[in-house]
């Protein structure tokens, strides 16, 4: 089949669900009103709560929510063919994520603009509230260890981008100050500032730079990990204007214009998909398709992660109700698309079906070095750039991606410490340094723990990180569901999902557990097993407040029917 | 006229682009103001909580323009109302 044909057929998909279910959505399940009164104007103060244009603040709410995520899992679980990754990411985008993320946004802003942490304590009750901050601390610690492993393998495989990668971060600290002493237009800035990044992507290739095999005692891949840690911690402590915000700004520039060369190459050059549609011939070792694609693509078909955006500062800035269809459900459309364009660069850039097989000789190969060198194919088919260049290109994408993820989840883990601190009353735990170092020490636990000394350990856990990301969704939805059923309102457009998801990962946990099992592996198996625990706490959760609220709802129907009838004797 | 209509587009892109630039980080830095001007507060006000203060000569001209504030400030230091005998808030 041809790329540009599934191309079409997959955003015409989306644009379609965009369109006409999230219409529905909106309209006949969350209501949204156009009169309410949304947080942001209620409680505006110029700090938090701020109206914000939709256009600006969906590319915010996309641009934060787009990680490495949305290209690592589908670059991984093409393995079992193109079919199944490609209806999983645009029926997950339409049904799920887009439900999902809109969703958060609404129930956010209907609860005085409170996260979905703090909404499930209200909501829910109490002890899913603990059982969320466990979640979203082993989702951010999964996140900065595989983010921290994908890096360092991607600057171990494409030399040429060390440069472009680490010059990147000059460029954000000079474009920093440029901004923040106002010497200079945002305008212009932002046309020297890409110019700045595209030149170093072009020197590249002629200065590619690698790290010795071993850095005093160490591998080259894992002084990289120590390396990348290292700079997250910094970065994390610095003041944002400094380098976060700059290079945020750059990045978020960097994804469209990647995004739109990657369509564009496929569009002129139209390459046929060489893996096959299901993948009979599956590596040795390959697990069972249902649940593993599940987890494996979670972002890019539904991810928790964006419940914590959506919810945090998100809704905070939305102008009119109404927009929360636009940003959230668009936002979704966003993420989708860059995964979509990840799987036709791992099918349909390879010369071969022999090549596209050498790179998936095993289950969790491929990744983002997959997605890099097909990529590169096609942008060279397509644009006729030289291929060195265009790895360098997209390596740079994924890695500064990757990399904003890492220092965000740092500096959020560093939150997390801080309030333990506070919670405990740990005196040191409480101040920025400690609590940093805390948070990087528990990271590199897992980076280096999971598979050992060289610290390739970290792509290990992807499926994990993906099955506690749809528990965090998972916890999302059930709050979701829980408001519409105290409204009364039809919750199946969000209760399905989240029986899909609970079903789903706690399969997946199970298959995994024994896989983990039969390789010795305790430290997974352990993690493992947590997660578990709290996918099995999160079912009984849902069903016992689901119950709980409908015995209610129904008391309370009859306590109105009592009365009527009396009403009527009387 | 094409002209204005050119300048006019590129200085909304401009506004745009600025809101693109600060609006994830305006909270962060915002924040980051409060708490310094938070201390500034507690400069003006120190001679008053017994604190003695060398530049309160300086200070003391400050208190009226800063008394706008004073309201949000000792809320946001945690106490319901001014902490001081001779100086009532709410």
């Amino acid at each position: 089949m041809n790329a540009i044909l599934l191309m079409l057929l997959g955003l015409g998909g989306m644009f379609l669900g965009y369109v006409f279910y999230s219409k529905y959505v909106a309209e006949k399940i969350y209501k949204l009103d156009p009169d309410f009164r949304t947080p942001a104007h209620e409680f505006e103060d110029g700090i938090d709560f701020v109206p914000t244009n939709k256009y600006v603040l969906w590319g915010h709410h996309f641009t934060s929510v787009a990680g490495a995520a949305p290209i690592i899992g589908p670059a991984i679980a093409v393995i079992w063919g193109w079919v199944p990754a490609f209806l999983w990411v645009i029926f997950g985008t339409i049904f799920f994520a887009g439900v999902h993320d809109a969703g958060a946004i609404w129930a956010s802003s209907r609860n005085r603009a409170r996260s979905i942490g703090a909404l499930t304590g209200d909501v829910v009750g109490k002890r899913s509230q603990s059982l969320f901050m466990i979640v979203i601390f082993l989702v951010l610690l999964m996140v900065n260890a595989v983010f921290a492993t994908a890096i360092s393998g991607l600057l171990i495989n494409f030399p040429s981008s060390v440069v472009p990668v680490w010059g990147a971060i000059f460029v954000a600290l000079i474009i920093g100050q440029i901004i923040f002493r106002k010497w200079m237009g945002l305008g212009t800035i932002s046309i020297l500032g890409v110019l700045a990044l595209y030149a170093m992507i072009f020197v590249g290739p002629a200065v590619p730079l690698a790290l010795p095999e071993t850095v005093m005692g160490l591998s080259d891949n894992a002084s990289w990990i120590l390396i990348l840690f290292f700079y997250a911690a910094i970065a994390s402590l610095l003041p944002v204007w400094m380098l976060l915000q700059p290079r945020d700004y750059i990045n978020g520039l960097q994804l469209f214009i990647g995004l739109f060369l990657i369509y564009g190459a496929v569009l002129i050059s139209g390459p046929e998909l060489v893996a096959p549609a299901f993948n009979t011939n599956t590596p040795e070792g390959t697990p069972s398709l249902v649940p593993l694609l599940f987890v494996t693509i979670a972002c890019g078909a539904i991810s928790g992660f964006h419940g914590l955006v959506a919810s945090g500062t998100t809704s905070k800035q939305l102008d009119k109700e109404t927009d929360a269809r636009f940003v959230g459900y668009f936002g979704a459309i966003g993420e989708g698309s860059l995964s979509l364009a990840t799987i036709i660069a791992v099918t349909a850039g390879f010369a071969t079906l022999a090549d596209w097989q050498a790179v998936y000789h095993s289950f969790g190969q491929g990744g983002v070095s997959a997605f890099v060198s097909g990529g590169a194919q096609i942008l060279q088919q397509g644009l006729s750039l030289d291929v060195e260049i265009s790895e360098t290109l997209l390596t740079v994408m994924a890695v500064l991606f990757a990399g904003t993820t890492m220092d965000t989840g740092i500096r959020l883990q560093r939150y997390i410490f801080q309030e333990w601190g506070g919670i405990y009353n740990i005196k040191w735990m409480e101040k920025a340094a400690p609590a940093t170092l805390l948070a990087v020490g528990s990271c590199l636990i897992l980076a280096f723990g999971a598979g050992g000394a060289d610290g390739t350990g970290g792509l290990a856990i992807w499926p994990l990180f993906g099955t506690t990301n749809q528990l965090l969704a998972g916890l999302t939805l059930l709050v979701i569901t829980t408001m519409l059923v105290r409204l009364k309102r039809p919750m199946y457009v969000t209760l399905l999902p989240l029986l899909f998801l609970l079903v789903m990962t706690i399969y997946a946990l199970l298959i995994q557990l024994k896989g983990f099992y039969d390789d010795a592996n305790w430290f997974l198996f352990s993690l493992d097993l947590l997660v578990l625990i709290a996918a099995i706490w999160i079912a009984l959760e849902s069903a016992s407040a689901l119950t709980r609220i409908r015995r209610e709802n129904a008391a309370d129907q009859a306590g109105e029917n009592a009365t009527e009838n009396k009403a009527n004797r009387s | 006229m094409k002209i204005t209509a050119i300048r006019n587009w590129l200085s909304r892109a401009n506004k745009l682009a600025n809101e693109y630039y600060n609006a994830p980080y305006r909270a962060a830095v915002a924040r980051a103001k409060r708490e310094q001007d938070d201390l500034f507060m507690l400069y003006v006000y120190a001679e008053m909580m017994g604190i003695p203060n060398p530049a309160s000569y300086y200070t003391l001209e400050l208190q009226p323009l800063l008394l706008e504030q004073f309201h949000e400030w000792h809320l946001r230091m945690g106490m319901e109302h001014s902490p001081f005998d001779e100086f009532r808030c709410c």
